[in-house]
């Protein structure tokens, strides 16, 4: 369009920012990562494997995280395959707009307000005393790993639904009748034909939920009560607590080294398979 | 399956609600509702600490918004002109800048910082020429966590705005080279009103995500409180049904700008394409 | 350098243009007189596109120059270049209404003509293409045959010294299409401008043409007026894309001056006048006979056929589709194998028109039938 001089320049910004608020500080947790600890926190710089050696002593949280996470991804995969398939296939082309529109709303508002809407359900004053009225005693529900994964459920179940529904939407609904013309039972349609072409939705949309799961810190926090520790609240009590920025650096670069494996599994299985 | 569909939908839409209704409850709790009362948004509005984070969230977000717009769409437009490796790390810089959890760009952007201006700031002292008054003191605060937010929103405009111009006609340029518009007039006739939806959808949705934040804004944002920031020490000191009159007007502002967002996105975008 | 015929609004000069390691024009040389209506015809991948961009200024010719009344213009942008295009989906800016759609080339003018005659420009543009109070209308508040003459408006109104049209037509549907076809040719008469077509539609081309471009694989095969194309097709290429026509492959058996006999696959042999065309050949060579649908007779009786046949033959009826003013037969000869008649209703209107299963009598005359060669 205009000379590459002014394209560069035009990338200028861009590339700046990108360099010092993504690359450099990623890089400072991979070299910090590496330190000791100051005496009044910090960082001190060295070279030793010594934080890594020891990330056994957040062994809760990546046991947690490890364990929440994938069970969360799993619900969420649950609740939204039938109603991606639901909005894929049997939603009038009208309404379809407007039900996919509501569905990812909620996920760009606030987090924080709408996971403080289940502190207020799940409380002592809320579904426990609806169910005390009920004649169901004693149901605690705030502060349990219940509560935490019905909180993620809620979070991330749009972030599931997209990805299935585009696969869904793709699928070419000649194939199914042309299934059926060949006497498959509906059951066995689905079965044969649609569930392996969404395969890669469903992929897709895991790897999205698992990953930002990983590094969940406000669920946990506010509907775990500090019972159900994951790796972010660890960093959070690292970095803003004890200061010991060596030993979180190594934690956090753990926690995205989980990530880029997860994604580099994802790529080998269902990008590769696509192609 | 109808009736699986909306139970989905009132599970997303429920505790919306609940904090919507409860807001406008005279009583304090969940399980008692004193009727109606307008009496909670009068608190908020007298508290000047809710109102001073209120103040910054809106500053902060309208800055990050119109940053990361302005860059964003600048490298959406040169990006289309690079080709080859350069354009693989941009794409994989972009995507790692969407897909990393806030937690891991709040830990990493804080120490980075916090270290660069501790090395920076004796250094401004020592070499401040001094008819400019005293020498800047660097510090984590507003400019921090907008830093920070564009980084993210800039690298999501970039996606939303590449989607948009490599959805547009390429004939609209030739027309207009073709009726004796040169390069830059075309750029200014053409290809800006056709990309502006987008923009003001990346505008839009940048602000949106600068204002709802939590966790970035909690590691960077130094003394500076922001309203997700107070939202969440206040549910740390117990639930007040204050929480659910900010709360109310948090989501009524992020509804109102996403639905707009949508708007422009899909409605403008399918008109210009059937033509 | 070579130069340019001073009376050509376009001219090409041994021009090719390569996108890597495609060639989608070779060698192309080719002069459009001012005030004529030429068309490109050829299926998609011929070349016609691309030669077109190539006046217009979006794609530069690897080799080669192109002039424009005389200048070459290799290297000029489009917006430097005073040729305009009606493309293939209009192009309408949609931001923009029809009024400001129409007047965007103007406006671009430096210095930029003042408003007032902007707006008496457009009015008259409007007028001429028929959409006369449409000037704040939207463009997708308007039918596709109404964004078709908004993008001619929008053209012309710059009077341009070519007006390039790059399948105009084919976004509409078939009565739309014949209408604007007529259109179309009376507004070049009246405006005068030349006018560059391109489309892959032979009847479209023919039609509206003075003179028709044909080509083929990224090169010309055969230029000439409508009637010279269909009349003399320089090969069975042409044959074949200008109207339709039987084929029947054979070769050379005895040339002279007068005539020619072919002895074809099947063992027939046929007699044909010879031309100046046919001055190459010798015998032995491979060659077809072409013959068009209308030119083959049909009798019940021997005495009903014209003396000088080049040949008489007994085929069968397959098919018969009645179109009106003629009648279409698919005939069948056990030698011959299948092929078309198109029968004029008046000759069938003293007699019964003919049955299907019915053997009749087939011929055509010497003169009619075309000896190409087979490439």
């Amino acid at each position: 369009m205009y000379g590459s001089w002014a394209n560069r320049l035009l990338l200028v910004p861009a590339t700046v920012w990108l360099l010092v608020m993504l690359v450099l500080p990623l890089l400072v947790v991979i070299i910090f990562s590496f330190g000791e600890r100051g005496t009044a926190g910090g960082y001190v710089p060295a070279f030793t494997l010594e934080q890594y050696a020891n990330l056994s002593a957040r062994f809760t949280a990546f046991k947690n995280t490890l364990l929440l996470a994938p069970t969360g991804t799993f619900l969420c995969l649950l609740v939204a395959y039938p109603l991606a398939y639901f909005l894929a296939v049997k939603v009038h082309p009208k309404w379809k707009t407007l039900l996919l529109v509501m569905i990812i709303v909620p996920f760009w508002t606030s987090i924080l307000i709408r996971t403080y809407a289940w502190i207020f359900i799940l409380g002592g004053q809320g579904l426990p005393k609806v169910l005390g009225f009920l004649g169901i005693e004693g149901v605690r529900l705030i502060n349990t790993p219940t509560a935490v994964l019905i909180g993620i459920v809620y979070a991330y179940l749009p972030l599931m639904v997209f990805p299935v529904y585009v696969s869904l939407e793709k699928l070419d609904k000649r194939l199914l009748e042309a299934a059926s013309d060949l006497g498959s039972s509906p059951i066995e349609a689905f079965r044969n034909v649609t569930l392996p072409l969404s395969i890669p939705g469903v992929a897709t949309g895991c790897m999205l939920v698992f990953i930002l799961l990983m590094g969940e810190f406000l669920i946990p926090a506010l509907l775990g009560g500090g019972k159900v520790f994951f790796i972010g609240n660890a960093l959070v009590d690292l970095f803003l607590q004890s200061r010991n920025w060596a030993y979180g650096s190594a934690v956090a670069a753990t926690l995205v080294i989980i990530m880029l494996v997860t994604v580099s599994i994802y790529m080998k299985l269902v990008v590769r398979n696509q192609q | 399956m109808r009736i699986y569909t909306l139970a989905v939908y009132l599970f997303l839409y429920i505790p919306i609600g609940i904090i919507v209704l409860f807001s406008f409850n005279a009583g304090r709790h969940a399980s008692d509702f004193h009727g109606f009362s307008i009496k909670w948004y009068g608190t908020v509005l007298a508290n000047p600490f809710a109102m001073e984070a209120l103040a910054t969230s809106l500053i902060v977000a309208s800055t990050t918004a119109v940053l990361a717009s302005i860059f964003g769409t600048m490298a959406a437009l040169a990006l289309q002109k690079v080709k080859g490796r350069i354009r693989a790390i941009y794409d994989a810089a972009i995507y790692i800048a969407i897909m990393i959890p806030g937690i891991v760009i709040g830990i990493a952007t804080l120490i980075a910082l916090v270290t660069a201006f501790k090395f920076l700031n004796p250094v401004l002292e020592n070499f401040w020429p001094g008819f400019l008054g005293d020498a800047p003191h660097l510090n984590m605060g507003y400019a921090s966590v907008i830093a920070s937010h564009t980084m993210f929103t800039m690298a999501l405009v970039i996606v939303i705005v590449r989607a948009r111009i490599s959805g547009m006609d390429r004939a609209l340029i030739e027309a207009s080279a073709d009726l004796y518009a040169t390069p830059w007039r075309t750029f200014w006739q053409v290809t800006l009103p056709q990309i502006f939806p987008a923009i003001l959808a990346g505008f839009l949705l940048s602000f949106t995500f600068s204002f709802d934040d939590f966790i970035i804004a909690f590691f960077v944002a130094g003394t500076e409180t922001t309203l997700p920031l107070y939202v969440f020490s206040s549910i740390r000191r117990g639930v007040t049904p204050e929480i659910n009159a900010i709360g109310t007007m948090v989501l009524t502002v992020s509804l109102t700008l996403l639905i707009t967002a949508q708007f422009l996105l899909r409605g403008r975008g399918s008109q210009s394409s059937t033509q | 350098m070579l130069s340019a015929d001073t009376d050509a609004v376009v001219s090409f000069r041994n021009v090719t243009k390569r996108y890597g390691d495609v060639t989608a024009a070779a060698h192309l040389d080719l002069d459009v007189t001012a005030g004529e209506f030429l068309s490109f015809l050829g299926p998609s991948g011929c070349g016609k596109t691309t030669s077109l961009r190539m006046i217009a200024g979006f794609d530069q010719p690897s080799e080669g120059e192109v002039f424009l009344e005389g200048q070459r213009v290799n290297g000029v942008p489009a917006y430097r270049r005073p040729v305009n295009m009606v493309f293939q989906h209009y192009a309408l800016f949609p931001h923009l209404n029809i009024e400001e759609n129409v007047a965007y080339g103007l406006k671009q003018r430096a210095p930029k003509p003042p408003s007032k005659e902007i707006e008496m420009r457009v009015g008259e543009m409007l007028e001429l293409v028929q959409l006369s109070g449409f000037n704040k209308r939207r463009i997708w508040e308007m039918s596709g045959g109404q964004q078709q003459r908004v993008a001619l408006a929008r053209a012309l109104i710059n009077k341009p010294k070519v007006l390039l049209l790059d399948e105009p037509l084919a976004a509409l549907d078939r009565k739309l299409r014949r209408e604007m076809q007529i259109e179309l040719q009376n507004l070049q008469r009246n405006v005068g401008i030349t006018f560059v077509l391109v489309t892959h539609d032979q009847e479209e081309a023919l039609s509206m043409s003075d003179r028709v471009c044909i080509m083929r694989e990224g090169k010309i095969v055969q230029i000439g007026s409508p009637l010279d194309l269909y009349d003399r097709p320089i090969n069975r290429y042409v044959a074949d894309f200008v109207g339709k026509s039987n084929f029947f492959d054979g070769a050379i058996d005895r040339i002279d001056t007068t005539a020619v006999n072919v002895k074809l696959d099947c063992g027939l042999m046929i007699k044909a006048n010879t031309g100046p065309d046919l001055e190459s050949f010798e015998s032995g060579d491979p060659v077809c006979i072409s013959v068009r649908p209308e030119q083959v007779i049909l009798a019940r009786k021997e005495e009903q056929l014209p003396a000088d046949c080049g040949v008489k033959i007994k085929a069968r009826v397959m098919n018969r589709i009645f179109l009106g003013e003629h009648t279409e037969y698919l005939l069948r000869d056990e030698k011959l194998g299948e092929f078309l008649v198109l029968s004029p209703r008046q000759n069938e209107r003293s007699e019964r028109p003919f049955d299907k299963d019915e053997v009749v009598l087939a011929a055509w005359s010497r003169d009619t039938a075309l000896v190409l060669s087979s490439e």
